[in-house]
């Protein structure tokens, strides 16, 4: 208690200061990305700021490759999000729901992913389809996306439904429902608001992932894959004008997605609940 | 959650993210497995089945003798990446639990706003985030500029290429794996206790050290985890934003994974990255007492 009361106040603001600066450390970078989707560089490379341009918001699809890239990314995500929500969810259910031999065992295999580096687990993959001799493309990228995935899923939504009254299943039976009405009434809007919350981390990481992804594509090229590859070459414009439209067009969809939802705890993104999650239960 | 809320929903909030999922018996024994047949087929198959495959190969022509080749071979790259990844989880705790203290403490109403500032980097592409750092650090760029001036680097000097340039990038892209982990443990911690330790004459100092970093252990552990990890297996930040003097573990594999004939010391490369990073996760996870995970 012998601490001055300036001598607080200083450490206080210190605190906030450093807070401040470290949000700008995140924020910075993401704020490049949108600028200099306006320059009009001067060479092959997007490095070096030149001067205010719209030319890369007017074409957007002047490099077929990159666009191709996007579409082909975006594909990718609409499947492996459905697939992966999908059977991780079904996998948080009987995490949740039951008691059976080998949870243990199950919940183990199931965070195990999330703390293997990701140049090892696609690389050992990666030993797999080249020893059965398979070649890699749409369908290894699939495979790949959604062998991580799932454990996002399992964990997101198993933080989500636990401490849930299953009971009312139950009730539901009981009072003459059939097993699809239950499902449709009862257990579908319990477990909705995790689902939804994991679909979309899904989503997003299925576009964000680079290096499993790369390890596995073969000659397919999804839009990181297309950049690494450009990297030598050029560094358009147009990879910033997408990033931004993707980043706006996210940011709306969240937004919707939170206001929509809105109940306090659902505002956490998901990744909130996936990293605690994952570690801390 | 602030200390103000109805105690009810406190304490539920509580159980809901902290408590176990014991569950119930299924009426039928073969419920849950059919529930855990589709996801945990595929984790087999697409997860396990390759451990097994990469382990056999690690072993391959060579046999043990694979490890120690690959070990001598690349010790000055292998040291390299566990200390880039140190340096980098370090600067990432520095910068990212003040960050979620004053948010979880202090962010009062805009609390969800400052959350999504933090996961916001996410909403953009690993590659193009680590592209933006290529163009901060570039030559004639903002950062070189601001260390001309205060004299840290000669004019005719840049970062790029440099350690610091990929440890900087690499505390960057996963800050908001801290952040967000640390968050969570403070946000949940009861503020009762601080009160407590308050008319127990404990000074703010002492209380944070007794009670809220214990507490918030949980959160720094998963954190530390969380950012150390993809920050040891990284080769993007090197290869973007390095040079030959920053070749980490992931560069040689992406280097040469294509290449047939480098595969058994490659394997055995990956693997070794992977068990030191496991015997580390179990180690640090009996240093904090979170045992659950280990």
């Amino acid at each position: 208690m012998n601490t001055p009361n300036w001598l607080r106040a200083i450490g206080r603001v210190s605190l906030l200061i450093w807070a401040a600066l470290g949000l700008l450390f995140l924020f910075t970078p993401i704020l490049i990305t949108v600028i200099y989707s306006f320059n009009e560089p001067t060479g092959k490379y997007n490095y070096v700021w030149n001067k205010f341009s719209l030319a890369g918001w007017a074409d957007p699809l002047k490099y077929p490759e990159l666009t191709d890239a996007l579409i082909f990314s975006l594909k990718i995500a609409i499947v492996v999000t459905v697939i992966a929500t999908l059977l991780g969810t079904l996998l948080a259910m009987a995490m949740v729901k039951y008691k059976f031999r080998a949870k243990g065992v199950i919940g183990a295999i199931l965070i195990l992913p999330l703390t293997m580096p990701e140049v090892a687990l696609g690389f050992s993959l990666l030993t797999l389809f080249v020893a059965v001799n398979w070649s890699r493309g749409f369908v290894t990228i699939i495979i790949a996306q959604v062998m991580f995935s799932v454990s996002y899923v399992a964990t997101t939504v198993r933080a989500r439904i636990r401490g849930f009254d299953w009971r009312l299943e139950e009730a539901s039976l009981d009072l003459g429902a059939s097993s699809f009405r239950t499902f449709r009434k009862i257990t579908l809007p319990l477990i909705a608001p995790g689902v939804v919350a994991a679909a979309m981390l899904t989503f997003a990481l299925s576009l964000d992932d680079f290096i499993i992804t790369y390890l596995n594509s073969g000659l397919d090229n999804t839009f990181p894959i297309q950049i690494w590859n450009m990297k030598r070459s050029k560094i358009p414009v147009q990879i910033n004008v997408f990033s931004t439209a993707l980043l706006v067009i996210s940011v709306i969809l969240a937004i919707t997605v939170v206001v929509g939802g809105n109940r306090r705890s659902r505002k956490l993104a998901g990744l909130t609940e996936v990293s605690s999650a994952s570690f801390t239960s | 959650m602030t200390a103000a809320a109805a105690p009810s929903r406190f304490r539920r909030s509580r159980r809901d993210r902290g408590g176990d999922d014991t569950g119930v018996p299924a009426r039928r024994w073969f419920t849950p497995w059919l529930l855990i047949a589709p996801g945990g087929l595929w984790l087999l198959i697409f997860f396990i089945v390759p451990l097994f495959s990469l382990g056999r190969l690690s072993l391959q022509s060579g046999g043990l003798s694979n490890y120690s080749t690959v070990i001598s071979d690349n010790s000055t790259v292998i040291i390299r990446t566990f200390i880039y990844a140190t340096i980098s989880t370090i600067a990432a705790i520095i910068i990212g639990y003040p960050l979620a203290y004053v948010i979880a403490t202090k962010g009062g109403k805009y609390k969800n706003f400052l959350l999504a500032l933090v996961v916001l980097p996410f909403f953009v592409t690993y590659l193009v985030r680590t592209l933006s750092w290529k163009i901060l650090l570039f030559d004639g760029g903002p950062v070189v500029g601001i260390l001309h001036s205060l004299g840290i680097l000669n004019e005719n000097q840049g970062v790029l290429g440099s350690p610091f340039a990929v440890i900087a990038a690499l505390t960057y892209n996963f800050l908001p794996f801290m952040v967000l982990p640390i968050y969570v443990s403070l946000e949940k911690l009861d503020r009762r206790l601080l009160d407590a330790a308050a008319d127990l004459y404990s000074s703010p100092a002492r209380a944070f050290r007794k009670v809220t970093l214990p507490l918030s252990l949980p959160g720094l552990f998963a954190g530390t985890l969380l950012t150390f990890i993809p920050a040891a297996g990284d080769f993007v930040n090197s290869e973007l934003l390095g040079s030959e003097r920053t070749v980490m573990i992931g560069n040689i594999i992406e280097k040469n994974f294509g290449k047939e004939f480098f595969r058994p010391e490659l394997s055995a490369l990956s693997f070794m990255l992977m068990a030191i990073i496991l015997i580390g996760v179990i180690i640090y996870a009996r240093l904090l007492g979170t045992e659950e995970i280990a």
